[in-house]
């Protein structure tokens, strides 16, 4: 029901552009520094835990070629959305569900506004829209920190790392990848939302939604996953 | 109100409700805690659905308008939150702006910033305007609600146990204020309360609710010299 409420409301006006900027913003923009990291330890770690495998095999110049399809493909989408699921989806639902103690929620509705549009369609396309940008960015700082991981033990001219890598990556790597994450922030913000708006009164309550959000918008993330690669290899094969 | 009833699962709040509020009259309901009043003044204002009984605003029943229509009612009623419900993600000055951007649309930025300040200093607040509400007092949250909730005009004025969690000083400027709120802008007005002394101050009539019925009506003076003695005990 929550979500076909969704459905309906989003492409029904008002449409409430101030606020979906705003959150695009804080969902988005503010979880810029905690997904570059990270993108960046994974690339670097990667990197160094691929290399003695590889190098057994004498096969250490297809470093930058394995770990960048990992990370295009699977590693740098998954991850982020697991940390986006982290901060966004336990912010959204602590947030929504603090507003509902408060009757926050209950003083918009006679304020005429609809606090379903207002506050959960923002908050959904936010985290849709946001999302696959974030992982764009944290695949391109995990290529970075696998470049850096490359060169803690050998001499790879940057130019040499990034034919290596777009010679091994097509666009059957990218675009499978992409499309996936809009469905991972779909998920994460509809689930935050859907505990905060929900949630049983009391203090309680928040911190269950916060919690519940994160747990369900994470394993949600893994199904979606697991989908997107059985439909992704349906049309490779 | 006739016969407005509301239960919860096999609980049942409003057994039996009849009132009518006249133009320009506070009128408070007075109960124990748990009572119903508060989910009376939400079915009032459209946050609650009541089970049975007829609901009339303007002239209007409830129960026959669509939510286009309700929304236009709801455009006239004003309703102070127990909690006073501030936007806390927001300063003062937004969450002022923010009825009148929903609502009227039309309006400048100057006259945004004139109503904002207008509001705010009737309720002694002019100082605040760019504060949070978390840096605010107890007593200064709910003023806020009050400016609010009063920078529409509303005609009907709804008070959710105004006074609560106050400090008696506190208790009787908010008391003072929804006086000075009827006097100015002659709206009618419906306190839920169980602070007696905010009932002596606000009160045109009292209405006293047991278990979810009406079981007095009358002046603060006729009350306090009922023969009931369940009722006269709130007095004592």
């Amino acid at each position: 029901m929550f979500t076909l409420r969704f459905f309906k409301e989003v492409f029904h006006p008002p449409y409430e552009f101030k606020e979906l900027t705003k959150q695009s913003f804080l969902i988005g923009y503010k979880s810029f520094p905690l997904v570059a990291t990270t993108g960046f330890i994974i690339g670097l770690v990667l990197t160094i835990q691929s290399r003695p495998t590889l190098a057994k095999f004498g096969a250490d110049s297809w470093l930058p070629a394995m770990v960048a399809v990992s990370i295009i493909r699977e590693i740098g989408p998954v991850i982020t959305a697991l940390i986006f699921a982290g901060k966004v989806g336990s912010g959204i639902g602590a947030e929504l569900a603090s507003m509902n103690v408060t009757e926050q929620i209950d003083a918009m509705q006679v304020s005429w506004t609809n606090p379903f549009k207002y506050l959960v369609v923002t908050r959904v396309v936010s985290a849709t829209l946001m999302l696959p940008l974030l992982v764009v960015f944290s695949d391109a700082i995990g290529l970075f920190g696998s470049y850096v991981g490359v060169n803690l033990r050998g001499d790879v001219s940057a130019h040499l790392y990034l034919s290596q890598i777009f010679q091994s990556l097509e666009y059957k790597d990218f675009i499978p990848a992409f499309i996936k994450t809009f469905f991972f922030g779909f998920a994460v913000g509809l689930i935050g939302c859907f505990e905060g708006y929900n949630s049983n009164k009391g203090t309680e309550g928040v911190g269950k939604a916060a919690n519940t959000a994160v747990v369900f918008a994470s394993l949600m993330v893994f199904i979606i996953d697991m989908i997107a690669v059985q439909i992704t290899s349906l049309f490779q094969y | 109100m006739e016969h407005l009833k509301k239960s919860f699962g096999d609980h049942r709040v409003l057994q039996d409700i009849n009132l009518v509020v006249n133009k320009g009259e506070d009128l408070v309901i007075l109960g124990q805690s748990g009572t119903g009043k508060s989910v009376l003044i939400k079915c009032i204002v459209g946050l609650l659905d009541p089970d049975e009984g007829k609901l009339l605003i303007f002239g209007r029943n409830t129960a026959e308008l669509k939510e286009k229509e309700l929304m236009e009612i709801r455009k006239r009623i004003g309703f102070l939150f127990q909690s006073s419900a501030l936007y806390d993600s927001m300063t003062v000055r937004d969450n002022l702006e923010f009825p009148l951007r929903r609502q009227l649309r039309s309006l400048s930025q100057d006259q945004m910033d004139m109503l904002v300040k207008e509001a705010l200093q009737n309720v002694g607040l002019a100082d605040a305007i760019e504060k949070t509400p978390s840096e605010l007092s107890g007593g200064m949250r709910k003023r806020l609600g009050l400016a609010r909730t009063l920078i529409l005009k509303p005609e009907i004025m709804l008070y959710d146990e105004p006074t609560a969690g106050l400090d008696p000083i506190t208790s009787k400027e908010i008391s003072a204020l929804i006086r000075e709120v009827q006097r100015t802008y002659n709206t009618s007005s419906i306190i839920i309360t169980h602070d007696i002394e905010c009932a002596r101050r606000t009160a045109n009539r009292i209405i006293v609710i047991k278990e979810g019925i009406c079981v007095a009506e009358g002046s603060y003076a006729d009350l306090k010299g009922s023969k009931d003695p369940w009722v006269r005990s709130f007095f004592e």
